[in-house]
C-alpha cells in the first residue's frame, strides 16, 4: 500500500469512529436508569435454584427474590434500621396460617398465579416441599433442621388449603417454612421439563425461574451478569418500585468501590472492611453495617488432638489471643466484639454473647505450665484462603501472640475448594472459621457446633455429656414452652462452652452494604443477601 | 501446499492425544474434592456421597476417562458445575471476548512497538534507542493488574474519560446479535453505532493494559532482528547503489527482519490469550482465562479440561498459520517446506 493511500484510509476510519451517537437514545437511557437498580458484587450465582446441586450463596439471593414462600417475616427496627423480626410472621403466598397442636394449615391467596399465568394451588406447594425434602444435599438438610423430613408430612386438603403435619413438637418447624428453601414452584411447568433421569426437573430450574415471585430472571450470563425484571402480577406483597435489577459481577474490590463513588453503581455489599470505613467517613454514600444474626468468627481447637485435649491449654490460648488488635487492624472496628465480658457479669439467655477472656500473657503462661507445657509446643494454624482478606491477618496476629507463650504455630493456607473437605476430616489442630445459622435460636447454634452428634460444624470434635443434656433439654423445653427450664439450660450451655473453651469466639462479623444516597428500603435478612422487593431509588 | 498442510496436520494428532491424557490426569490429581465442594457447606457425609455418585466421580479413573473421550468425540466437553452450563457454550461465548481484547491489545502494542524497534535499530545508541529500552523494560516489569488499576484510577475514577470497568458493555447497552462474537464487529455489521462506541470505549483501557505489557518482546525482537539485517551485505549493497534510506529500511531490511517478529507475535498472542486473567479480573471481562481460573479454584474439572484443550488447539492452529505466513514473507521457506 502506498503511503498516501494509507493516510487516506486511516483518515476515513478515524472519521467513522468519531460519529457521535444520537442524543435521543441517551435520554431514554436516563429514564430506564431511574427504574433500574445496578448492583455490583464479587461473585454471582452458579445455579438459580436453591434446590440445585451445589447452589452457591449468590444463587440463594436469586431464589429469594424470584420465588415466594407460604410465609415470611415482618420487619422490626434495630438501631433505627429495618431488621427481620424472628418471632413475627407475615403471609406471602398464604393468606392465612392456622397453627394447631400437631399441624399447621395454610389457606392460599386465591389470586396468586405463577409467572406464566397458571394459578398457584396446594398441589404445587406440596410438590415443591416434597422436592425440598427429596433432592438431598443442602435443601433436604435445611428442611430437616425444622423436623420436616417426610413427604407424608405435606398434605393437600383442597385446591386452596394445605397442611403440614409435625413429625414431633419442634419450635423450629414454622420458622423453617420461612427460610429460602421451601419456595413454591410451578409444578406443572417444571414437570413438563423433567426427564426420567431428572424427575425433579433440576436441570430446568438451574437456568430458569418457575415461581410466583416478585422478579423473574430474564437473562443470566454466569460470571458476568444477572438481569431480573419485575413480575407485575405479584400478590405476595406490595408491588416493588424497581422495575429492573441488573446485577453485574465485578471481581476487583477497588473497581466496585470506584463504581460506587463515581455514582455508576447503586449498591454493593462485599467490599473490604477498610473500604467501608473510608466510605463511611467520606459520607458520600449510605453505609449500613449489621452484625450477622447467630454468626461468630472463632478460633477452633480440635479437642481430640493433644495438647488441645487439655482444657487448660485451650484456656491458655484464649488468654493469648490479641482480641483488640484483631478488631482494630483486621476489621477496622466493623464487627461486634465477643470477648472481654466484665468479670462476674451474669450469663444472658442470648446467643451470641461475649466471653470473659481477654489478652493476659502472664495468665496464659501460668495455665500452660500447669498443663505441663512450660516451654510451649509446636502446632499449625489453618485458614480458608477463600476469605483470606480477613483470615490471613487474624492468623498472623494470633501466631505472633502465641509465640509469646512459647506456642510455635505454622500458618497453613487451605484453598477454598479444599476447606470443607479438610474441616470434614476434623484433623486440623488449630484454625479460624466462621459459622452462622439462618434460624436465630441459641439451641440451633449449639446443636450444630457443640453437640456430641458431631455435625460438620462441630469442627472441634467436642463431646460432652453435660453439654448434650443441656442442649437436648433446651430443645424439649422450647417445644413445650417451658420457659424456666429453657433459660436455665441455655445459660448452662453458654457457661459450659466458655469453661471448656473448645472454640474461642472472636467477634460477630458485620454485613456491610454501601449504597447511593438516593437508594432506600434496604432490609437486613437472616440470609444476609439483598431483598430487591423493598429497594427504592429516587 | 495442501500436501504440506496435510502433513503438518497429521503431526498434530499425537500432540492432542497427549494433551487430552495429561489434562485428564492432572485435573484428577488436583487437591480438593468437588463432591464435598458442591454438596454445600452443611452437607453430611451421605450428602457428599450422593453428590459424588451424581457427578460420576465414584467410578474408577479408566471408566471416567473412557466416558470423557466418548463425550469429546461427540463434541461434548461436559458441564461446568460452577456455572451450570455446557463447557462448549461457555468457551464459545468467552473465547471471542478474550480474542477481541487480546487482538486489540496486540495491535496497539504492534503499532507502538514495531516503529519504535525499527527506529531504535536505525538510530542505535540515540535517545530513541534509550526510550525504546526504558519503555520496554517499564512495560514488562509493571504487573498487568497494577497497570490496569492505575489506568482505571486515572482515566475512570479521577478524569472520568473512559467508562466504568464493568465488562464488555455498560449495564444499559444491549448485547448485539451474535455474528462473530466480536462486539465491535457485530455492532458495525448491524449498523448499531451507539453500541459500537460503547463496546469500543469499554475495550480501550484493558487493551492498553495488555498492550503495554506486550510492548517489550515485540520492540526488543524488532530491534534485534533489524540490527542483524542492517549489518548484512545486501543492505550495504542497496545503500551503495544509492537507494534512498526509506526504501532500504522498509522494503529491504524490514521485510527480511519480519520473520522473527512474526514468530514473537504468535507467541505473545497465544500467551496473552490464556494469561490475561488478571486483566480480565480487573476489568470484569468475561474472558476465557478468568473462567478457567475460577473453575480451577472450585475443583470444577470440565472447564479446566476444556480450556486446556482449546488452548492447545489454538496454539497448534496459530503455529500452522505462522508457518504459512513465513512462506508468504520469505519464499525460501516455502521452497524448503
Amino acid at each position: 500500500m502506498k503511503r498516501r493511500e494509507f493516510l487516506k484510509s486511516a483518515g476515513a476510519a478515524a472519521a467513522t469512529a468519531a460519529v457521535s451517537g444520537p442524543s435521543v437514545i441517551s435520554s431514554a437511557k436516563a429514564q430506564s436508569r431511574k427504574e433500574t437498580m445496578l448492583i455490583v458484587s464479587e461473585s454471582g450465582p452458579n445455579n438459580i435454584d436453591i434446590h440445585g446441586v451445589g447452589t452457591n450463596v449468590p444463587g440463594y439471593e436469586v431464589s429469594w427474590n424470584c420465588y415466594d414462600r407460604l410465609i415470611s417475616h415482618e420487619m422490626k427496627s434495630v438501631d433505627g434500621k429495618p431488621y427481620y423480626d424472628r418471632d413475627k410472621f407475615k403471609m406471602e403466598l398464604a393468606e392465612d396460617m392456622n397453627v394447631g397442636d400437631m399441624s399447621v394449615t395454610f389457606k392460599l391467596k386465591k389470586k396468586a398465579t405463577f409467572q406464566d399465568g397458571t394459578p398457584v394451588t396446594a398441589k404445587d406447594v406440596k410438590w415443591s416441599l416434597d422436592r425440598a425434602v427429596s433432592v438431598g444435599g443442602f435443601p433436604t438438610f435445611q428442611m430437616g433442621a425444622g423436623s420436616l423430613t417426610k413427604k407424608e408430612q405435606f398434605v393437600v386438603v383442597d385446591d386452596n388449603t394445605f397442611r403440614v403435619d409435625f413429625a414431633r413438637k419442634d419450635r423450629l418447624t414454622i420458622p423453617d417454612l420461612a427460610v429460602i428453601v421451601p419456595c413454591v414452584m410451578n409444578s406443572g411447568l417444571v414437570q413438563k421439563n423433567a426427564t426420567e433421569k431428572d424427575p425433579w426437573g433440576l436441570e430446568y430450574t438451574k437456568q430458569n425461574t418457575a415461581g410466583s415471585g416478585a422478579y423473574k430472571v430474564t437473562s443470566w450470563v454466569p460470571g458476568t451478569e444477572v438481569i431480573m425484571e419485575r413480575n407485575d402480577a405479584w400478590v405476595g406483597g406490595k408491588l416493588p418500585e424497581t422495575k429492573k435489577i441488573i446485577w453485574r459481577i465485578v471481581p476487583s474490590a477497588g473497581n466496585r468501590r470506584a463504581l460506587l463513588e463515581r455514582g455508576d453503581a447503586d449498591i454493593s455489599y462485599d467490599l473490604p472492611n477498610k473500604d467501608f470505613v473510608e466510605l463511611k467517613s467520606a459520607g458520600k454514600l449510605d453505609i449500613v453495617s449489621t452484625p450477622y444474626s447467630n454468626g461468630i468468627q472463632y478460633i477452633g481447637m480440635n479437642v481430640k488432638i493433644p495438647p488441645f485435649d487439655n482444657p487448660k491449654v485451650r484456656q491458655a490460648v484464649a488468654y493469648a489471643i490479641p482480641y483488640q488488635k484483631i478488631m482494630d487492624a483486621v476489621l477496622f472496628g466493623l464487627a461486634k466484639p465477643m470477648y472481654g465480658a466484665p468479670a462476674g457479669s451474669p450469663t444472658q439467655v442470648a446467643w451470641p454473647q461475649p466471653h470473659g477472656y481477654s489478652i493476659d500473657i502472664a495468665k496464659a503462661k501460668a495455665l500452660l505450665s500447669d498443663a505441663g507445657f512450660p516451654n510451649g509446643f509446636e502446632t499449625t494454624i489453618s485458614f480458608d484462603l477463600g476469605f483470606a482478606g480477613v483470615n490471613e491477618p487474624i492468623c498472623v496476629l494470633v501466631q505472633e501472640s502465641l509465640a509469646q507463650i512459647g506456642i510455635k504455630a505454622t500458618i497453613n493456607k487451605i484453598p477454598g475448594a479444599n476447606w470443607r473437605t479438610e474441616l470434614n476430616k476434623k484433623v486440623l489442630p488449630l484454625y479460624t472459621n466462621v459459622f452462622s445459622g439462618w434460624l436465630d435460636y441459641p439451641e440451633y447454634f449449639f446443636i450444630w457446633c457443640y453437640h456430641g452428634k458431631n455435625s460438620i460444624f462441630n469442627t472441634m470434635s467436642y463431646q460432652s455429656k453435660t453439654m448434650d443434656d443441656l442442649i437436648d433439654g433446651a430443645v424439649t423445653a422450647a417445644a413445650n414452652g417451658d420457659k424456666a427450664t429453657y433459660e436455665k439450660d441455655v445459660k448452662g450451655m453458654v457457661d459450659t462452652a466458655y469453661a471448656d473453651m473448645p472454640r474461642i469466639p472472636l467477634y460477630q462479623p458485620y454485613v456491610n452494604v454501601a449504597m447511593q444516597k438516593n437508594v432506600s428500603g434496604y432490609q437486613y435478612w437472616f440470609h444476609r443477601r439483598l431483598d430487591y422487593r423493598t429497594l427504592v431509588k429516587g | 501446499m495442501l500436501a504440506t498442510l496435510g502433513k503438518r496436520l497429521i503431526t498434530v494428532i499425537p500432540t492432542l492425544i497427549g494433551v487430552i491424557i495429561v489434562t485428564f490426569l492432572l485435573t484428577r490429581a488436583l487437591p480438593g474434592d468437588p463432591a464435598a465442594y458442591f454438596a454445600g457447606p452443611a452437607a453430611t457425609k451421605e450428602a457428599v456421597e450422593q453428590v459424588r455418585v451424581s457427578l460420576g466421580l465414584d467410578k474408577p479413573l479408566p471408566i471416567q476417562f473412557v466416558r470423557y473421550v466418548n463425550d469429546l468425540v461427540h463434541g461434548n466437553l461436559g458441564n461446568s458445575l460452577s456455572t451450570g452450563r455446557p463447557v462448549v457454550t461457555e468457551i464459545a461465548s468467552r473465547l471471542p471476548a478474550s480474542a477481541e481484547l487480546t487482538l486489540l491489545g496486540l495491535i496497539l502494542s504492534m503499532v507502538i512497538a514495531v516503529p519504535l524497534g525499527i527506529l531504535a535499530a536505525v538510530k542505535q545508541g540515540s535517545w530513541i534507542d534509550h526510550t525504546c529500552r526504558v519503555v520496554a523494560t517499564a512495560g514488562v516489569s509493571l504487573p498487568v493488574f497494577f497497570t490496569g488499576l492505575l489506568l482505571v484510577y486515572v482515566f475512570y475514577y479521577i478524569l472520568g474519560w473512559w467508562p466504568a470497568p464493568i465488562g464488555r458493555l455498560d449495564a444499559f447497552s444491549s448485547v448485539p446479535p451474535n455474528i462473530t462474537g466480536f462486539y465491535t464487529i457485530d455492532t458495525l455489521l448491524t449498523g448499531n453505532v451507539e453500541t459500537f462506541r460503547a463496546s469500543l470505549s469499554q475495550l480501550i483501557l484493558p487493551a492498553f493494559t495488555l498492550g503495554i505489557f506486550s510492548l517489550a518482546p515485540i520492540a526488543r525482537m524488532t530491534r534485534a532482528s533489524m540490527l542483524a539485517v542492517l549489518a548484512s551485505e545486501f543492505v550495504r549493497t542497496a545503500r551503495a547503489s544509492g537507494l534512498d534510506n526509506r526504501t532500504v529500511i522498509i522494503t529491504y531490511a524490514f521485510r527480511n527482519a519480519m520473520l522473527p517478529v512474526v514468530t514473537t507475535l504468535g507467541m505473545v498472542f497465544s500467551f496473552l490469550l490464556g494469561a490475561n486473567v488478571l486483566v480480565e479480573k480487573v476489568f470484569a471481562w468475561p474472558g476465557i482465562g478468568s473462567y478457567a481460573v475460577e473453575a480451577l479454584l472450585q475443583s470444577d474439572f470440565a472447564p479446566v479440561q476444556g480450556f486446556v484443550l482449546t488452548m492447545a488447539v489454538m496454539y497448534v492452529a496459530l503455529n500452522l498459520l505462522i508457518d504459512i505466513l513465513y512462506g508468504v514473507i520469505d519464499p525460501r521457506v516455502r521452497l524448503e517446506g
